[in-house]
């Protein structure tokens, strides 16, 4: 068998999860979300593994993978920020409050704090116009944020599991 | 039927046609740039929309199937707009470079643009810039000119199987991919070309090495010179040269090609092709006039021939060159030198097959046709690495796979078709009559066997009961090396599928008990009535363009042409009457009798017509000790081969590219090669050389075109009674062709076998002639590459495929390369009892403990290998021999 650098106990998971699956035609989108769920995103070697368990293409495996945006190949933190974009938040001033996490997390590229700890991310309308500008940790909503609130915001999360 | 009108023309077609092709049917050119005749409709670029009465939009005539009382529109007010308005769409992110694009002049946005007056980008909105990807050895993928239509990533992934593309992203973003957007190099991609055939704008294109345009080109329509598949193709011919090739979408190929064919062409207008005669002078060879050469080639065979008897000259014709120059050669042989001593390559590779299938069954070549593979339901590929050896054939095998059949693998290496096989049986090399046997045992003992097959049609059931009885599964694992449960598991798919095709190639034919291979084979396709229905039968995969075409000619040294012994009396009689002459009823020498007797200076003279034994046989440096103990050493050849350097004259062949003729591909399919340049330098067709020595040896010969040569086969060979140039222009015949009227025949043994009853041959399980020892503990098993064909005088010549492989290897498993303390990569040292060579060592978990794998293209691998011989058809063990492999 092929060499997979990946965590190799995560695999034997996804390898049982796959297993299990009797009816393997058209059960990519499943093991994607798995596999998703299990590494929290979706690296080559992953891919290459799951193509090779369903006995389909890489290239298609890759394709599904880049067709959804809930699927990703960036590696993601241990929390995910979403912060809205839709146009009554952007008009309150959400690129701001976007700046200015990414500034206190010292993310100059990608989305990824360096720590690991945090990946922040933009989307389009969360639907809570009413509190914009609005930004999403891990699901939760907090509303009406200003640039003052966000060192705030993080150390909830910090606190949590942070070592700082 | 279904009746309705189209553009004002009633018509009647069947049900589920759809409208375009209804339309075609009345001539009607309804514009399409996703469609694919070979695939399902994709309905996706919404070109083909037809105005139908009464529906309350525009269709797509590519997915619309027709319906009773239809009243279409093709070209009306708003079908036009709405096609002016998709190629708006597709041009406002498409650059209009069309003053150099490869593809102007073939490009299907080019030609409707122009139909439908669309001159710029109306819109003039954002465009993508993609990299250009060149990786590829033979064509550029130009992604900002792809309009997205599929098809590539459809022909791919539904016809070629491949998979190595698909889309990426969604939305404006939407691009063609390899997998995590790298370049095609580091791809699945094996370079078959055959998304370029169908792309239909500039996104994918050849890269060419002289530069043409589309109109400047002549095509003519020919074989392939590689492979038996035998596809079909056009040779794209600018100034008498050769300067493309395109797939032709008819039978065997439907427009599919591999690398190979489709971009292995430069060989033909190469600098180093042979343009005159040699004679070697003082140890040099020196050009000479045709009149010389002929002249001095006669004088000595002549004069051997008075010394030394008829029979001290032998003769090596060509599975390279055409039938009519088969036919002539061994004419040659036997009715002017007077001896049956001609042979070829089919020696080397399915001369076990053409006794093993002969002597069951009645006929020796594939029972089936290419095409049938696509509907079986159960395919068993034993010791044929198909995607590489048959790639186009090997398609059809995975389109099989895709419609659902059960795929059944037995061979040393993990090949590509073992990535979706049902059952893999990873057996040692030389143990496949165990392994046959055991699973025969496993269908007897379950009771799957066809009994009303075996009671009608066959006979000896008995003998092979008793012979397999002692192959159970559980001891065969023991010399196989394959697990029981995987034995009883292949068995069973194969007895209880309804359709079950045995595929099998070289892995079965080139052991000492060779013949025995193909007889255990035979045994389980009768055993389960597999044989003489649609997608069954027992189907070995011939190596070369014409290797069946050669041994259909009878260049073979106990047959005339159609297998007519030659020691039959009215065989005798029927050729003495028909050439007239008094001829030969001895059976002739093999190939490797001939250096054995070249050696022991029984045979003085040798005539080769473009064979290369030289790299091709067993033991090079025994083939060149027999080469070096004649007298004299003829080497007709289209270059100069490491055969030719030992002749005494070398004569120049004609291409196929500069030749009429037939070739005879695997499935038994006469197809015609056509001429589509003047012959390179001096170069003469073979046959013609051939004529020439006849009329100077005293042999009146009148045969005048490549026709007339195939007027004489066809009266004297039964099997192709039936053809000649005009019933094969468009289509070939698969023989026999009983006669003019016959339409050939896809399938054998239907009702009947050939022989009557189909014969059942069991046999022992035997080891190979070596096994390994502590002085060579390895075996070593030898095959084909994809990018290379047999000796690689041809494609030794393209730079393109020499990239991928340029040079000799040996495959070895992590463990054994652990042990030797060899890195991947590394010179190493394999040695036989034969000789010892340097190559590089590539560790793959591909192959199997133990065992080590060399391509045979190159020289490296026949300086090692056995001469060991099959007993009755005296093909050499080529598959194992035993070596041992040292650091450098």
């Amino acid at each position: 068998m092929a060499k997979y650098d990946v965590d190799s106990e995560k695999l034997k998971r996804l390898e049982d999860y796959i297993d299990s699956i009797e009816q393997k035609e058209g059960a990519l989108i499943g093991v994607l979300y798995k596999a998703q769920e299990i590494f929290g995103y979706l690296p080559k070697d992953v891919q290459l593994f799951i193509a090779r368990k369903l006995k389909i293409p890489a290239a298609k495996v890759f394709g599904v993978t880049t067709f959804y945006s809930y699927f990703t190949m960036e590696p993601r933190g241990k929390h995910v920020i979403n912060v809205c974009m839709g146009t009554a938040c952007f008009v309150k001033g959400a690129d701001k409050v976007l700046e200015e996490l990414r500034k206190q997390l010292n993310i100059t590229e990608g989305n990824m704090s360096p720590d690991g700890m945090f990946t922040v991310d933009s989307l389009r309308c969360v639907g809570a116009c009413g509190l914009a500008p609005v930004v999403m940790v891990d699901g939760k909503v907090y509303g009406r944020v200003k640039v003052e609130d966000v060192k705030a915001i993080l150390d909830e999360y910090r606190e949590g599991g942070s070592t700082q | 039927m279904i009746n309705l009108t189209i553009d004002g023309v009633k018509i009647s077609v069947e049900e589920g046609t759809t409208i375009l092709e209804a339309a075609r049917l009345l001539g009607k050119d309804i514009p399409t740039l996703c469609h694919d005749e070979r695939l399902k409709p994709h309905g996706a670029c919404r070109i083909c929309v037809v105005e139908v009465e009464g529906a309350k939009s525009l269709l797509a005539s590519c997915s619309t199937p027709v319906q009773e009382g239809m009243v279409v529109h093709t070209e009306s007010k708003s079908v036009i707009e709405a096609r002016k308005t998709v190629l708006e769409l597709l041009i406002s992110n498409h650059p209009l470079d069309c003053l150099t694009c490869e593809k102007a002049g073939d490009c299907k946005l080019q030609d409707y643009c122009y139909r439908y007056d669309i001159k710029e980008d109306k819109y003039g909105g954002e465009k993508i810039k993609y990299e250009l990807d060149d990786s590829n050895e033979f064509y550029i993928c130009d992604q900002n000119k792809c309009i997205l239509c599929g098809k590539c990533v459809r022909v791919c992934n539904e016809l070629q199987c491949t998979g190595a593309i698909g889309f990426a992203k969604r939305g404006f973003y939407t691009h063609i991919a390899v997998p995590f957007d790298r370049k095609l190099y580091e791809s699945d991609c094996v370079s078959c070309g055959n998304c370029v055939a169908v792309c239909p704008v500039g996104a994918l294109t050849v890269k060419k090495r002289d530069k043409y345009r589309a109109w400047e080109v002549k095509k003519v329509r020919t074989t392939c010179s590689y492979c038996g598949v035998g596809c079909q193709m056009y040779l794209l011919v600018k100034d008498d040269k050769v300067v493309g090739v395109e797939p032709c979408f008819s039978e065997p190929n439907k427009g599919l090609m591999c690398v190979k064919g489709r971009f292995a062409y430069n060989f033909i207008n190469h600098r180093d092709r042979l343009k005159k005669p040699l004679i070697k002078k003082n140890g040099e060879f020196v050009e000479v006039e045709w009149d010389e050469a002929l002249d001095y080639v006669a004088s000595r065979l002549k004069k051997i021939k008075d010394e030394y008897g008829s029979d001290s000259i032998a003769g090596f014709a060509s599975a390279r060159c055409t039938n009519e120059d088969n036919y002539m050669f061994q004419k040659f042989m036997r009715a002017v030198i007077g001896t049956n001593n001609v042979d070829h390559c089919a020696r080397l590779c399915h001369a076990t097959t053409v006794t093993g299938l002969a002597t069951t069954f009645g006929s020796g070549a594939m029972t089936n046709s290419i095409g049938e593979l696509e509907k079986a339901d159960c395919i068993f590929i034993i010791g044929s690495n198909t995607t590489e050896t048959h790639p186009v054939t090997a398609t059809y095998i995975k389109r099989a796979k895709l419609n659902g059949a059960k795929i059944i693998v037995a061979d040393p290496r993990e090949i590509e078709l073992t990535k979706g096989a049902d059952v893999f049986m990873q057996l040692k090399p030389g143990t496949n009559v165990a392994l046959l046997n055991a699973m025969m045992n496993v269908i007897i003992e379950e009771g799957l066997e066809d009994k009303k097959f075996i009671e009608e049609r066959c006979e000896n059931f008995e003998e092979l009961v008793e012979i397999v009885k002692q192959y159970t599964p559980e001891k065969v694992e023991e010399i196989t090396g394959v697990k029981a449960e995987l034995i009883k598991e292949a068995a069973r798919l194969y007895a209880m599928s309804e359709k079950s095709s045995i595929v099998y190639s070289m892995g079965i034919t080139q052991h000492s008990s060779g013949v025995e291979h193909v007889y255990s084979v035979a045994n389980l396709a009768m055993l389960c009535g597999k044989i003489g229905k649609e997608g069954c039968g027992v189907n070995p995969l011939r190596g070369q363009n014409n290797v069946q075409g050669a041994c259909d000619m009878g260049c073979l040294p106990d047959v005339f042409p159609g297998y007519q012994k030659v020691f039959v009396k009215e065989n005798l009689e029927k050729f003495e009457g028909a050439w007239g002459v008094k001829l030969s009823d001895k059976v002739g020498l093999t190939v490797p009798e001939v250096f054995k007797a070249a050696h022991d200076g029984k045979v003085k003279a040798l005539y080769i017509m473009g064979e290369n034994p030289m790299v091709s046989d067993p033991d090079i440096k025994h083939v060149e000790e027999a080469l070096n103990s004649l007298e004299f050493l003829v080497v007709q050849d289209i270059f100069l081969t490491d055969t030719a350097k030992l002749a005494d004259v070398v004569l120049p062949a004609a291409s196929f590219a500069e030749k009429d003729g037939t070739f005879t591909n695997s499935e038994r399919r006469v197809q015609r090669v056509r001429r589509a340049i003047n012959s390179v330098g001096e170069a003469r067709e073979d046959w013609r050389i051939i004529k020439e020595l006849m009329i100077r040896l005293g042999y009146e010969c009148s045969l005048n075109s490549s026709k007339d040569v195939m007027e004489e086969i066809s009266k004297l060979t039964p099997q192709y009674r039936g053809i000649d140039y005009e019933r094969i222009e468009e289509k070939g015949l698969q023989w026999p062709v009983l006669d003019k009227n016959h339409s050939g025949t896809p399938i054998l043994h239907v009702e009947k076998f050939a022989r009557g009853k189909g014969l059942f041959k069991p046999a022992h399980y035997k080891a190979a002639a070596e096994t390994p020892d502590s002085e060579y503990p390895l075996i070593l098993t030898t095959g084909r590459v994809l990018y290379h064909y047999h000796t690689m005088t041809m494609t030794g010549k393209n730079e393109g495929l020499m990239n991928i492989v340029g040079e000799p290897f040996v495959e070895i498993n992590p463990m054994n390369a652990s042990k030797l303390g060899i890195k991947d990569g590394e010179m190493v040292e394999v040695t036989s009892r034969r000789g010892s060579v340097k190559v590089r060592a590539k560790v793959t978990e591909r192959i199997e403990e133990d065992v080590v794998f060399m391509p045979f293209h190159f020289k490296e691998a026949n300086t090692l290998t056995n001469t060991a011989l099959d007993e009755v058809t005296k093909e050499p063990e080529l598959k194992v021999c035993t070596v041992r492999i040292n650091r450098l």
